[in-house]
């Protein structure tokens, strides 16, 4: 993106993945997975974060810098220990714990197959773009 | 040992649950050097950005993503109210991003910034893809050049990227 011209900041709750990737500019929230950009409900907190990602834009020099933004979780920082502490086995609970890896859509409600569906049978998904592996 | 206040470690929690599962180590990307840098050429104010996500965001009437090495993208228009907005993903707990997708995907505060005047305005299409996607190689060789393009087409000056 930035060789063709598209200035980026990314934001990121993993602060060694960040680290081992090197994107050009990055703000650090030390938020659980899954809520990168802010609690859910709080469009105030999510309108500050983006925010202050965003300023990197016009204040960052250094390619590569990570910056850790003062944003902390409301509920505090219990939730590291789970993040922590893997399950042993895969079938154990965990908060954030994978799924079983099926290769057909995973729906969120099933109205959406439905609709889905039928916009298939109507002429297509123009706006799902499947890339081929090949060359 | 880490601190209480560190970061959590993904990727030495990872190998550690690989190691527990019996797999090989996971071989992370590690890019070393300088990463390619393009300076905003206007203030933000005047900046017309785009939005890309990896939280396995689709539209509903969009196919959505499935759980094997799903590498393809979905495009969601600007202006997409965030109750069509839904989230599949197979490696992070959903509630949250099911609650409210502006946690991961935060397309309607940055329709609100672009109201306040903060930003120029938003580029014509968000874009999102399922991340966890195993092959580093599609995503540096076939996905990330796909969006880059893109965002080109849709002349944004810059894209906010949201990983989850």
């Amino acid at each position: 993106m930035e060789r063709r011209g598209v200035a980026t900041v990314s934001l990121s709750c993993a602060w060694s993945i960040t680290q081992s990737v090197s994107p050009p500019r990055a703000v650090f929230l030390d938020f659980p997975l899954g809520r990168t950009a802010g609690p859910p409900g709080d469009k105030a907190l999510q309108g500050r974060i983006l925010l202050d990602a965003l300023n990197t834009l016009e204040t960052m020099e250094e390619p590569g810098e990570i910056r850790a933004l003062p944003h902390r979780w409301p509920n505090g920082d219990g939730w590291k220990e789970r993040a922590r502490h893997p399950p042993a086995k895969a079938n154990e609970a965990s908060i954030d714990d994978r799924v079983g890896r099926s290769p057909t859509p995973q729906y969120q409600i099933e109205e959406d197959r439905t609709a889905a569906q039928s916009r298939l049978a109507a002429g297509g998904c123009p706006d799902c773009v499947f890339l081929a592996e090949g060359a | 040992m880490s601190e209480p206040n560190d970061p959590v470690d993904y990727i030495a929690r990872t190998q550690k649950q690989y190691a527990n599962l019996g797999y090989p180590p996971y071989r992370w990307i590690r890019n070393e050097g300088r990463p390619p840098f393009t300076p905003l050429k206007k203030p933000l104010s005047e900046s017309r950005l785009g939005l890309v996500g990896s939280g396995g965001i689709y539209r509903s009437g969009q196919v959505a993503f499935h759980y094997r090495d799903d590498f393809s993208f979905r495009v969601i228009a600007s202006d997409t109210p965030v109750s069509e907005l839904r989230a599949t993903h197979f490696a992070y707990d959903l509630g949250d991003a099911r609650r409210d997708p502006n946690s991961v995907f935060p397309l309607e505060i940055l329709r609100s910034l672009a109201a306040q005047g903060r930003i120029g305005e938003l580029g014509p299409n968000a874009y999102a893809f399922m991340g966890g996607i195993y092959s580093a190689r599609l995503v540096r060789d076939k996905l990330a050049p796909a969006i880059a393009e893109r965002l080109v087409k849709d002349e944004v000056d810059a894209a906010l990227l949201v990983p989850v």
